[in-house]
């Protein structure tokens, strides 16, 4: 019965949490603290602060880690599959579809008018990258970081994991 | 085998270095679907960035699924999502049970810090690419205007990026094709 309850816990917000990772904490909390109390808010939000210190996307983090805390290892399996498996499925069905009529003028047309909105979907966040590192450590260490790593990257073709390891080592020491 | 374990090491990286949540991973899967396994084109990713945002839930168990399924079969699903989810999970559960908070370590914090011009600088760069992939096709003029008015769309009356992005899909498959009869031709040799 209890992983029934983890199930549901956790694929509402995985079905109604338009916009990522991030836009499903609310719904979560909303389950986890409000319907089913396994957490008090506090335990909630300590949950939440370990986990946006921790890498990896922060949905399956929450679900992997209060499903563990509510049904073991068992309910920790249930709460990831609950919360990833319908958009998945969702995902591959349709792109499926578009793959078997990839050469179709009209895919081909939904591919190229999609691109303006990718576009401004990953400018917007490189934007908000970046000012949130400017309000957080300065413009400085800002630009001293992002040009650095933009000529590894896009001169020297060092692969992304080592600049960010770098970075981990630089910010570890430097801006402590 | 060595696919499954190119996509499990593919996929254990970007879990474990996409710090800033699921949207900051991005520019990682891009690298190494595209940029260093080639598993597929960066036409193709937008295709799935597209449809990703356009669908609920988290966007890099998606992502990882769906490559993992299109490279790999079932088994190349599974293998993509346990590499992305369950190390840092793991890592959750034993920090939360050994340490009451790790938010005291500052160290922690700098790294954190340090790491996120350099997402910044990756999502630039994938910026940059669907930009210039765009204009390709749209030419620049139409490219720039969409831009614009895309922007406007989704800052200034914070509309749904799905709502735009489902909205454009329609629009395209609703659209009458100029070249149908060039199309037919193409058909029948293929």
């Amino acid at each position: 019965m209890i992983y029934w309850q983890i199930f549901l816990a956790f694929f509402i917000p995985g079905i109604l949490g338009y916009g990522g990772g991030p836009a499903s904490i609310p719904l979560v909390e909303h389950e986890v603290v409000d319907r089913y109390k396994w957490l008090t808010v506090e335990e909630f939000s300590e949950v939440l602060a370990i986990g946006n210190s921790l890498p990896g996307p922060i949905a399956t983090k929450l679900a992997g880690f209060i499903g563990y805390e509510v049904g073991g290892v068992v309910g920790s399996i249930v709460a990831i599959f609950a919360n990833v498996a319908p958009s998945l499925i969702l995902m591959i069905v349709l792109l499926g579809i578009l793959l078997k009529y990839k050469n179709s003028p009209k895919v081909k047309r939904l591919t190229l008018y999609v691109r303006p909105v990718i576009a401004v979907l990953l400018g917007v966040m490189a934007f908000e990258f970046f000012s949130s590192s400017y309000s957080g450590i300065g413009l400085w260490q800002t630009i001293i970081i992002a040009v650095v790593s933009w000529l590894l990257m896009e001169k020297f073709k060092v692969h992304p994991a080592f600049v960010i390891l770098a970075a981990f080592v630089y910010g570890g020491f430097f801006l402590a | 085998m060595k696919l499954q374990w190119d996509l499990f090491v593919a996929f254990l990286r970007v879990g474990l270095l996409g710090y800033g949540g699921g949207p900051a991973s991005i520019p990682l899967v891009y690298k190494e679907a595209v940029d260093r396994y080639k598993w597929m084109e960066a036409e193709e990713f937008g295709d799935i960035i597209a449809l990703g945002n356009a669908l609920p839930g988290p966007i890099i168990t998606k992502l990882a699924g769906y490559v993992g399924y299109r490279v790999g079969g079932i088994l190349g699903m599974i293998n993509s999502l346990i590499a992305s989810v369950l190390p840092t999970v793991i890592l959750m559960i034993v920090l939360l049970k050994s340490l009451s908070s790790i938010k005291q370590f500052d160290w922690v914090g700098g790294m954190v810090a340090a790491v996120i011009p350099v997402v910044g600088v990756m999502l630039a760069q994938m910026t940059w690419t669907f930009l210039s992939n765009a204009s390709k096709g749209l030419g620049w003029l139409v490219t720039i205007f969409m831009l614009g008015i895309i922007f406007f769309i989704l800052h200034i009356f914070s509309v749904h990026p799905a709502i735009v992005i489902v909205t454009l899909l329609i629009m395209a498959l609703v659209q009458k094709d100029k070249q149908s009869v060039q199309k037919k031709n193409e058909g029948k040799v293929s």
